[in-house]
């Protein structure tokens, strides 16, 4: 099918060729097939989606709303506005193209719902709602496609969820709609075709795949042949990440977590020599200082930028020639993605330098690159959809209108991540929605959904309507407090950006902190405003290293053959090299497939290292798990401290039956008992209840209710665990908790394979691969001052490992 | 019960509840229960769960048994909302009003309720002098007779070692003592508040009652020690 002549005279006007991906497109959609595109960060996937619409709309011009556009940003929807009217007007179509988003004044909106443009950009929370207006049958009745930029991003996310249920909607009531998915590079387009089609039949989808690009040139950035024993984020070179930005245009040096961000760029602030302009950007910092940082890279006023994953998707900021990456990438195609954003012509390979920040964060660089260079990208984690997405939903779809159970039961199960809903839990979310779900019917009279007629059911009344559209989205923010310069008495001071309540609540008067690149000192609170003043010299207070990514499985399992591949140890480092060797010759190394545990004494403790490779929350969980276990069988438990790679606990006596501690059964009560009891079910359930409308949402700038909602939805959980701890939403606290907050079936995986193939080793002393991570001890409650203590402790412990020969090498016990 | 706590003259014991017992009196004061808080909310559309009222009642009734109580005070703000006792659950009603004809029960009128409560029995009062103690629902600042009162519903954070614990606590002063909600599901306020510095009229503690401990914390070093 060629393109309108319009089209094809615009593109011989510009000099191009459509590319073979966008042809394709274009034929898929003549065909009237559901489409997903894969292709690679520059491969023109904008236009690839819009072409079929752009053709449509100049062969057969009509009014009407022709195409929903959903992005994961706000800012992008508005970047693809700007792009999309270029071309409109450059080929001389008459097609309106408008975004409606969380910024759309009220007045758009309502415009919009009567007068729609061919064309509307917008996001998942927006989407919802439109569909919440009894306008919505008309105006979407003739919609013929709704295209999902960024599909990688939704999937396995609440939003995603909630996307998944809007699309099932939209289909409904456009049964002709066509689903159009563009995506990154991705590693099972077929699942992601299922998550994208009605019915999760991937089959009704044609699946296009954008040529590759240039191989990205991946290096990994070693000086003077040494890596260091401990540490993340690549810190130490801070120097050498320095010298490369200057040789760079425009460098994005990107980081794990917001709080290394201010870290990274201090030490890089004192390696700037000549005063190049660097940025920072992260979640954290208020929108309009993050806004001006965006600015200042797009108009070319920066040579660098320390970003967090707040800039990895698809906006473009400017002429990036190198991406950084600090510390290890946790997973292959976080790497891809990261490193897509240097150079956004696909025929140019992305230049990108990974700063390893220890020896195992190097074999793991080295494991990502592998990965990258055999296409071998991370599979994603889909899993059931949650039941207070759900019921959002059902009550926005009653705010629109009546609605029957039977038919709106059906229409969620086409939904893929509802797929396995049953009805039976369906009619429970129905019942939660209405009274709450309580086994004691004491709010029959205050339903919120009233059964009409049999099976059919309503609003009890309209003004629950706007509480909806008030409470709607699946994003609940963290209870944060502001971080405001001035001490208070003059109002107005300048907002700099929030902090995690926790994190503020480890705050002292007179304590200095990094933050939005500043070290700042605490002068005073009140209420949710911490006020700060301009600190001098080292920040006091640690940052917190939390929230990391975990290492994904498929890097650990390419880890794990590069520990037991000598082949491949030539490529690495000497000290690395040297390291693995003695490893082999002093313990022994962990197996693909097996888990090794040591034992050893030191100063007077007994240390157990476990090589789990489960990532860090898994095997976070399973060092608190352990100390229980270690307390009930009398070996008096002092601590442990965890990794991507490894948890190390130590005791007073000695283990010497580690596959006891590690029976699967752990996970049946222990796990269950602890995490009742730990703050995580709290924040889950937190969240479930705003968003399975239980209770109110904090409105934005009401920080004050924040706190105290924060300490009533904590009531809430009390009252119902006690009372009814088979409550729907405490089902789904627990479900959240499991998968998001501890990596639960890593954790299982793992003990189900210490169960098969432990292989326990006593050593008299420390073992080399145990040195990075017995170096993190303590490490968060040392302050400066301790510097010099902290490098002898850790000279003396290398030594031990590496420098004391002709020891008994430890006796292996299977 | 040996945990006492000496206030004008009078002992006190602070309990594990939130109830203040007072033996040479045998009154047993409570404050701010908030009787049907979730009803309340369910009414404007947020379906809290159900059973705060039985569960603060459940409580009350374990402190009268352990204590011996023969007077009970409630300092106010008993229902959430004036219509708090037309909403109640039949079972939680015959509990309550059960109760209230076993002992001398006095209802200080609050600022969420009115005197709606003493429909169902015992005396509605605004403020009720006893012995030495003025009761009365919000502090006066200005009275300087020994005062105990309700309505901040003080709580403590109390940055630890490892991290930081919040607790409902009795903020005490000289000659006041503020009491912590009752209620399951009423919220607090940190005892370094403003409004709460202002209701004591001088330097105050936070007064916990922790198992077997009774833990006092000077507020004014909270303060400067801790910012949440």
């Amino acid at each position: 099918m060629p393109l309108p002549p319009a089209i094809a005279d615009w593109f011989a006007r510009k000099g191009w060729a459509p590319r073979r991906h966008q042809l394709d497109m274009l034929a898929a959609a003549q065909a009237g097939r559901h489409t997903l595109l894969s292709a690679p960060t520059g491969a023109g996937k904008t236009l690839a989606g819009f072409l079929p619409v752009l053709a449509d709309l100049a062969q057969s011009p009509r009014d009407g709303l022709h195409t929903i556009y959903v992005s994961p940003l706000k800012a992008l929807a508005t970047d693809v506005q700007r792009n999309l009217l270029l071309p409109i007007a450059e080929i001389g179509l008459d097609i309106d193209v408008e975004t409606r988003t969380g910024d759309t004044s009220s007045d758009a909106k309502k415009r919009q719902r009567t007068a729609p443009p061919h064309i509307l950009l917008t996001t998942p929370e927006s989407l919802s709602l439109l569909l919440s207006y009894p306008e919505a049958p008309r105006m979407l009745a003739g919609l013929q496609s709704v295209i999902i930029d960024e599909i990688h991003a939704f999937g396995t996310t609440k939003r995603g969820d909630q996307l998944s249920l809007a699309l099932a909607r939209l289909q409904s009531l456009a049964p002709g709609v066509r689903r159009v998915g563009l995506s990154a590079t991705i590693a099972d387009p077929e699942s992601w075709a299922a998550w994208l089609a009605p019915h999760g039949e991937a089959a009704d989808v044609t699946i296009v795949t954008g040529d590759p690009g240039a191989d990205p040139d991946i290096e990994i950035m070693v000086i003077d042949d040494r890596i260091p024993w401990a540490g993340h984020a690549g810190r130490w070179a801070a120097r050498a990440v320095m010298r490369r930005i200057e040789a760079a245009r425009l460098a994005i040096v990107f980081v794990n977590t917001r709080a290394i961000a201010e870290l990274v760029l201090r030490d890089l602030w004192a390696e700037n020599d000549h005063s190049l302009p660097i940025g920072i950007h992260h979640g954290s910092l208020a929108p309009e200082a993050r806004r001006k940082v965006e600015a200042a890279m797009a108009s070319g006023r920066l040579r660098a930028i320390v970003a967090t994953s707040s800039l990895d998707l698809g906006i473009d900021w400017g002429d990036v020639d190198l991406v950084i990456q600090m510390g290890a990438p946790k997973g292959a195609s976080r790497l891809l993605q990261r490193t897509g954003r240097a150079n956004h012509r696909m025929d140019e390979a992305s230049r990108a330098l990974i700063v390893p920040g220890n020896r195992f964060e190097y074999l793991e660089a080295m494991a990502a690159r592998d990965a990258v260079a055999a296409g071998e990208l991370d599979p994603d984690g889909f899993r059931p959809g949650g039941l207070d997405v759900l019921a959002q939903h059902v009550l926005g779809v009653a705010v629109a209108g009546p609605f029957m159970a039977e038919a709106l039961y059906a229409e969620v199960a086409s939904a893929a991540p509802y797929a396995g809903l049953t009805r039976a839990v369906f009619d429970q979310v129905i019942d939660l929605v209405a009274t709450g779900g309580y086994a004691l019917r004491a709010y029959d009279r205050y339903a919120r959904l009233v059964e009409a007629a049999p099976g059919q059911w309503r609003l009890a009344h309209p003004r629950l309507g706007a509480q909806y559209r008030l409470n709607a989205g699946t994003i609940v923010e963290a209870v944060t407090m502001n971080i405001v310069f001035g001490n208070g008495s003059s109002p107005g001071g300048r907002r700099l950006g929030q902090v995690e309540e926790w994190f503020a609540g480890q705050l002292r008067v007179g304590d200095s902190f990094q933050f939005a690149g500043l070290v700042l000192e605490v002068t005073g609170s009140n209420g949710a405003d911490i006020h700060v003043k301009l600190g001098r010299g080292t920040p006091k207070v640690p940052v917190y290293a939390g929230g990391r990514m975990p290492m994904t499985t498929n890097l650990a399992v390419r880890v794990r053959q590069l520990l037991h591949d000598p082949g491949r140890w030539h490529d690495m480092p000497p000290d690395v090299r040297e390291w693995l060797e003695l490893q082999q010759l002093r313990s022994r190394l962990p197996g693909p497939d097996d888990v090794l545990v040591e034992t050893f004494p030191r100063d007077g403790r007994w240390f157990m290292v476990i090589y789990g490779f489960a990532g860090r929350p898994a095997l976070q969980t399973l060092g608190m798990l352990l100390t229980q276990r270690m307390e009930a069988a009398g070996a008096a438990p002092l601590g442990f401290v965890a990794s991507d790679y490894v948890v190390a606990a130590w005791s007073l006596n000695e283990v010497t039956d580690p596959l006891a501690l590690l029976r699967p059964d752990v996970l049946e009560d222990e796990l269950s008992a602890w995490l009742a009891a730990s703050p995580f079910l709290r924040r889950a359930f937190r969240e479930v209840a705003i968003i399975g409308g239980l209770v109110e949402r904090t409105q934005p700038g009401v920080h004050k209710s924040g706190r105290a909602m924060s300490v009533s939805s904590d009531l809430i959980y009390d009252v119902l665990r006690r009372h009814e701890p088979a409550h729907l939403l405490l089902g789904a606290a627990w479900t959240d908790a499991r998968y998001k907050l501890t990596d639960l079936e890593r954790l299982a995986a793992l003990l189900e394979e210490a169960s098969r193939a432990m292989v326990h080793v006593r050593l008299p002393f420390v073992s080399p691969l145990a040195v990075p991570v017995l170096l993190t001890i303590g490490r968060e409650s040392v302050g400066e001052d301790a510097n010099a203590a902290l490098l002898i402790e850790a000279e003396a412990l290398i030594a031990e490992a590496m420098n004391i020969p002709g020891q008994v090498p430890g006796t292996a016990v299977r | 019960m040996t945990v006492s706590l000496s206030f004008a003259g009078e002992s006190l014991v602070p309990l594990a509840c939130g109830g203040l017992y007072w033996p040479a009196q045998q009154t047993l004061l409570v404050a701010d229960l908030h009787l049907e808080k979730a009803s309340h909310f369910a009414r404007r559309g947020w379906m809290l769960p159900p059973h705060d009222t039985a569960q603060t009642l459940a409580m009350l009734i374990d402190a009268v048994e352990a204590t011996g109580a023969r007077r009970l005070v409630c300092l106010g703000d008993s229902f959430h909302d004036r219509h708090g006792p037309g909403r109640m659950p039949d079972a939680a009603r015959g509990a309550l009003t059960r109760m209230i004809a076993s002992l001398d029960w006095w209802w200080i009128t609050g600022n969420h309720d009115d005197a709606s409560a003493g429909t169902l029995g015992g005396r509605a009062v605004a403020e009720v002098q006893l012995g030495p103690l003025m009761l009365r629902h919000e502090a006066e600042p200005g009275d300087i007779q020994p005062e105990i009162s309700g309505h901040f519903h003080p709580k403590v954070r109390i940055a630890t070692r490892l991290r930081a614990i919040t607790r409902r606590c009795f903020a005490v002063s000289g000659t006041k003592i503020i009491m912590p909600a009752y209620g399951a599901l009423a919220g607090g306020l940190d005892c370094g508040d403003p409004a709460i510095a202002r209701a004591l009229a001088g330097p105050g503690a936070a007064v916990v009652r922790e198992g077997s401990h009774l833990l006092s914390f000077p507020i004014a070093a909270l303060q400067t020690a801790d910012l949440a």
